[in-house]
């Protein structure tokens, strides 16, 4: 298990590597100038090359590259061209409530998608079934920003009970457990776990609903066992799979947000990545797209791990 | 008996203070910005001309500033941090101002010219130890006919240009003073000054949490006493997104939205909301290459488009949220002059000159359009082009689109129509700021400034046009160069330079609490003068 474990961590750095180089040339290949952003759209050539110079934008890519990772490896990811700020401050400030908001939409999604799923299974082509599909399908269909604007409506607007927009007071971005806080996140959060309750519950259901087909599980029964025993093996023979389907889906629910947080003006990465999109500011836009894509190859790992963890049957030679 | 005597006072007392507070106090107003971030704090901001209205001219000034205290008149220049200013008789490249005496910084430290000059080192010279290279990026290129400065005495600034050029009052109006005693004292580090600025503007910065919020609290010291803020507070808070905006306001977490979105307009007053817009130094036009082949080089052509188009009908797409165009400038402007071509709907008239120019129903002109799908300034620019469109092609000219995202239009706009980049557009949708002489008119068409080494996109170059542009550099009498500049503008409308489509009202909603706000003709505003209910 331990050099399991060592030979996935290993394959990263390749990974990370080429996660790395596409993130630097992806925002290259994009037209746009990020000078845009900190000079007046009529500053002369003269002012604009002079000012690319500062900056190094001037710089064949390969020697901008060669300089951005050796100041990555020194912990160093630059300073954001629009603010002048450093990247590594923005982005893990960022990451932190993106995380906040991912995991608390994984809380409300996973328990739902797996109650749901496995009643769908295991009362398969019953009108249960039918139902928790409908609703499975319909959480994956529904656009989220959209489902975010009418859900701000009813509760923001119309009815005045939670907050549209901040993840605290007057727009604060300090996160406190308290209900002043809380109240924040409510919004966001229900509207980013529906498309994973949909994926969870369909993937749950599917799993369940074929182990309980299987000859052990009659065995199991033939035996003397409870049913809620049978159901507890079926669970675990589902888990490895189901593990890794919400392992990915809280990678998408970090990196995949940004629609959301730009409805709800929540000060995660997502709308960092989507303001340094439009401001072609491009060491923040490597640096949070590293960072997520990073987070994202480590949830691989950690869910490889895991279902070698969990299922025996799963050989990793 | 006696304690509960005392206690009976003090509970009167307490609330007697409690009703003076409150009849004292005149609120916090909280207002959602389109800009993601806060505009840079430490004197020249960034994020155009909504940096310069939130962050720039409350907690700044400059030598002369634009009067934003009517809705009714064009705002115009008066004194700032000077009181007069003249050119020199014989040497019409020598300035000279008198400094404003008995101004001084948040911190305490005087304005004098020598921190005028300290100022204009801090953007133009590169080896000065103040050199802000953020700063110098926003403020260098607003005063291109700057040459050198000096302080006479504490309170005369000379100011020497590299030619005559009598716009420089207008370059100035954008040139924000920062403390010098300030920098110094925040360790001569502009990082440090970002987060505790000193200006000598009307507000001061109370707080500043980088893309959360920035608190502003009066300066109760400030020199022009009609201009002391009355409300407690003013929170500045990014709201990007349309949406988002309109749903802060109208959940109550914010008091004041800039450009609401205009689908949730009727929403907004069914509600109580107040919109608030007035004419502004902006428009919407094509603008149009003058390259050898263009079919824009015809003024007949020009002339049939401009004819083309129903404006009125355009202003119902924008829920009435526009000033149909009569010419380059607003009808309002103190520069729009009387032209003689009547900017107008009339599609039978266009049809006429278009036959004259040689197309007609069996030779429709074809011509290509650079057009965004957003951007800022650029109102609803795909509805807006598709209405167009659709008008053009109903007189005979069949456009064709090619779409290019915001930031990249920026890029093709300064690369210029005979880039290879911009693949034989013939024209581009890319609005204007137009508040002075050079932003409105001359950086548009002078020769001098043909792209991409300046902003002429279409390659235009006349010697007439070229003639009164150097007039209005060389007129110092105000009212004279009012006349010039009206002359110009003549010129850009009877020769349908631009294919001319509407202004923008710089719409704002606001909560009914938000009382004596004055929207200015203008890109900056006043926010002196509110209360909130």
């Amino acid at each position: 298990m331990l050099s399991y474990f060592l030979r996935r961590l290993i394959l990263v750095l390749p990974v990370a590597f080429g996660v790395s180089v596409i993130c630097f040339l992806l925002v290259q290949i994009a037209p746009g100038d990020p000078l845009t952003a900190i000079m007046p759209v009529d500053a002369t050539a003269e002012e604009q090359a002079a000012m690319r110079a500062a900056y190094g934008l001037d710089k064949p890519l390969p020697v901008q590259y060669g300089i951005w990772i050796a100041n990555l490896a020194q912990g160093d990811m630059g300073r954001s061209i629009a603010t002048g700020r450093p990247v590594a401050g923005e982005v893990f400030g960022a990451v932190q409530n993106s995380l906040l908001l991912a995991i608390s939409a994984a809380v409300i999604a996973f328990p739902i998608g797996i109650f749901l799923g496995f009643l769908a299974g295991y009362f398969r082509d019953t009108l249960l079934d039918r139902a928790v599909t409908a609703i499975s399908i319909a959480g994956v269909s529904v656009p989220n920003y959209w489902l975010g604007i009418v859900l701000v409506i009813i509760f923001s607007v119309s009815l005045g009970w939670l907050p549209s927009m901040g993840a605290g007071p007057g727009g604060s971005q300090d996160w406190g457990w308290d209900w002043l806080h809380i109240r924040h996140l409510i919004l966001p959060a229900v509207t980013l776990a529906v498309v994973p309750i949909g994926i969870v519950a369909r993937t749950v259901r599917a799993l369940s609903g074929d182990i309980l087909t299987m000859d052990f599980v009659q065995a199991l029964y033939a035996k003397g066992m409870s049913r809620f025993d049978v159901l507890a093996h079926v669970a675990r023979n589902a888990a490895a799979t189901a593990l890794s389907v919400m392992g990915l889906q809280l990678g998408y629910l970090l990196g995949g947000s940004i629609l959301i947080e730009t409805v709800f003006n929540w000060p995660g990465s997502g709308f960092l990545l989507s303001n340094a999109i439009f401001q072609r500011d491009l060491p923040l836009l490597q640096g949070t797209i590293l960072v997520l894509a990073l987070f994202f190859v480590a949830m691989n790992l950690i869910v490889d791990v895991a279902q070698a963890a969990i299922d025996p049957r799963i050989k990793r030679n | 008996m006696i304690g509960l005597k005392k206690s009976f006072a003090a509970l009167a007392l307490t609330a007697g203070l409690l009703c003076a507070q409150t009849a004292a106090a005149q609120g916090t107003l909280r207002i959602g910005m389109t800009a993601a971030d806060i505009p840079l704090t430490t004197g020249q901001t960034d994020q155009g001309g909504e940096g310069m209205r939130f962050m720039g001219y409350t907690v700044y000034d400059s030598l002369i500033e634009w009067d934003l205290t009517s809705a009714d008149k064009p705002s115009v220049l008066i004194p700032g941090l000077a009181t007069e200013w003249s050119v020199d008789a014989e040497d019409k490249t020598k300035w000279t101002f008198k400094i404003r005496e008995g101004v001084t910084f948040h911190d305490g430290s005087p304005f004098t010219a020598e921190i005028a000059v300290w100022n204009f080192d801090k953007l133009l010279v590169d080896t000065s130890e103040q050199y802000d290279s953020r700063q110098a990026a926003q403020g260098k290129s607003r005063i291109p006919a700057v040459a050198s400065y000096k302080a006479l005495d504490d309170y005369t600034l000379e100011i020497v240009t590299k030619a005559p050029d009598a716009t420089l009052p207008y370059q100035l109006a954008w040139i924000l003073m920062s403390s010098k005693a300030n920098w110094e004292a925040q360790g001569k580090d502009w990082e440090k000054v970002a987060a505790a600025p000193s200006g000598t503007g009307p507000w001061k910065l109370e707080t500043f949490v980088p893309r959360e919020r920035a608190e502003l609290v009066p300066n109760p010291d400030y020199w022009d006493t009609t201009r002391v803020p009355q409300l407690d507070k003013l929170v500045l808070i990014p709201l990007p997104e349309p949406n988002a905006r309109s749903a802060a306001l109208m959940s109550g977490q914010v008091d004041w939205i800039e450009a609401p979105a205009p689908d949730t307009i009727p929403a907004m007053t069914g509600n109580g909301f107040v919109i608030s817009s007035n004419a502004y130094p902006h428009n919407w036009t094509w603008h149009l290459s003058r390259l050898e082949g263009s079919p824009w080089n015809d003024i007949r052509v020009r002339k049939a488009a401009n004819l083309a188009i129903d404006r009125e009908g355009m202003g119902a797409l924008l829920g009435g949220l526009m000033v149909p165009a009569k010419g380059f400038l607003p009808p309002s402007s103190q520069w729009f002059g009387n032209p003689s071509f009547d900017v107008k709907y009339d599609p039978e008239a266009a049809k006429a000159l278009l036959a004259e120019a040689g197309y007609g129903p069996d030779n429709r002109l074809k011509v290509k359009a650079l057009i965004s799908p957003s951007g800022s300034g650029q109102m609803l620019p795909l509805p807006m082009n598709e209405y167009i469109q659709q008008s053009l092609a109903e007189v005979g000219i069949d456009v064709e689109f090619m779409v290019v995202e915001w930031n990249q239009m920026i890029n093709l706009w300064r690369a210029g129509a005979a880039d290879p980049s911009v693949e034989g557009s013939q024209s581009i949708n890319f609005t204007y700021f137009i508040q002075d002489p050079f932003t409105a008119l001359i950086r548009h068409l002078d020769c001098n400034l043909i792209a991409p080494n300046g902003t002429n996109w279409g390659h235009y170059c006349d010697d007439e046009m070229q003639g009164l542009f150097e007039q209005i550099k060389t007129t110092f009498d105000p009212a004279e160069q009012d006349k010039v500049i009206q002359k110009t503008h003549e010129k850009f409308v009877d020769e349908a330079l631009f294919l001319m489509v509407t202004h923008d009202v710089a719409p704002r909603a606001m909560s009914p609490k938000v009382k004596g706000f004055v929207q200015a003709q203008n890109w900056y505003q006043n926010f002196s003068s509110i209360t909130m209910d």
